[in-house]
């Protein structure tokens, strides 16, 4: 392990305020996972943690790791670029699963009660 | 040379997450990354992948730019809303966005976009009709979000892919 002591000043504070930021921002992110109300509010809310949360952690790293052995470290943007790339699919995947299901039980909803449109207490249909 | 480099930017980008993966440029790995970099490309045609193109890295560099600086907005935006002690009046909604955009990959470099940027969600697009819906977590005026996501994205998309 290497000394972090040997860190010069600026940098140990750039490196943790960066790290106390990205943490937070991923805190936020699953209080919102806790707080919001719906399904669809509540997938938003980790996204905190997958952008600005973990692209300010991965950039501590960098300055960190890069000043301690005094050579650019920049392996972390593969971490950034991954996450981008992959964290869609899983979002993607999630959301339509609900609205298939939203339409689906609307649907159902409409059919049993027959002509009289069904008041739905989620007013977060969407409208096609 | 088509033929060898079927992808000569999927190739470049293999190489260098080899490089930086191992964190080095010594001549053994730089073969090793080139030999991946050959084979990857190859196992990607036995999938026929729709073709596609990419122009304009000035687009490109104004684009990174405008989606880093509303990543920084809209998490601080977000923040507010999960952290705010009452909530207040908000309305979350779908909105329909009528897209010109076509190609395959914009279309996944544009729902990577709205993913990132906290507050907007990607729902589903509708390549018949070409109606993309989004998810929006605070929405104030529909015709708003819609100017936004055509302005500041699919035009500099369309001139980045088509």
């Amino acid at each position: 392990m290497i000394g972090a002591t040997e860190l010069p000043g600026w940098a140990a504070i750039t490196t943790a305020l960066l790290v106390l930021v990205g943490a937070g921002l991923t805190l936020t992110g699953s209080l919102g996972l806790l707080r919001l109300q719906r399904f669809y509010e509540r997938v938003h809310a980790p996204t905190l943690g997958a952008t600005l949360g973990t692209g300010s952690i991965l950039i501590a790293s960098m300055v960190c790791f890069t000043v301690l052995q005094t050579r650019p470290v920049l392996h972390e943007i593969l971490i950034a670029v991954f996450m981008t790339i992959t964290t869609p699919i899983t979002l993607m995947l999630l959301v339509r699963a609900a609205l298939f299901r939203d339409r689906h039980e609307a649907a159902r909803r409409e059919s049993m009660a027959g002509a009289s449109s069904g008041e739905r207490p989620d007013t977060d249909r969407p409208a096609s | 040379m088509r033929r060898l480099l079927p992808f000569p930017f999927l190739s470049g980008s293999l190489l260098i997450a080899w490089l930086l993966l191992n964190q080095t440029t010594a001549p053994g790995q730089v073969l090793l990354g080139c030999g991946l970099a050959l084979l990857g490309p190859w196992i990607l045609t036995l999938l026929q992948p729709p073709k596609g193109r990419i122009r304009r890295p000035g687009a490109i560099a104004r684009l990174c730019w405008r989606v880093l600086l509303d990543i920084v907005r809209s998490n601080i935006a977000v923040a507010r809303i999960i952290l705010r002690p009452r909530p207040r009046d908000r309305t979350p909604g779908f909105v329909n966005i009528p897209l010109d955009l076509q190609d395959p990959y914009g279309l996944a470099v544009l729902a990577c976009i709205i993913t990132a940027t906290p507050g907007t969600l990607w729902v589903n697009h509708d390549p018949a009709t070409r109606v993309l819906m989004i998810h929006v977590l605070d929405l104030i005026e529909e015709g708003d979000w819609i100017r936004t996501i055509k302005n500041r994205y699919e035009r500099l998309l369309q001139e980045i892919f088509e």
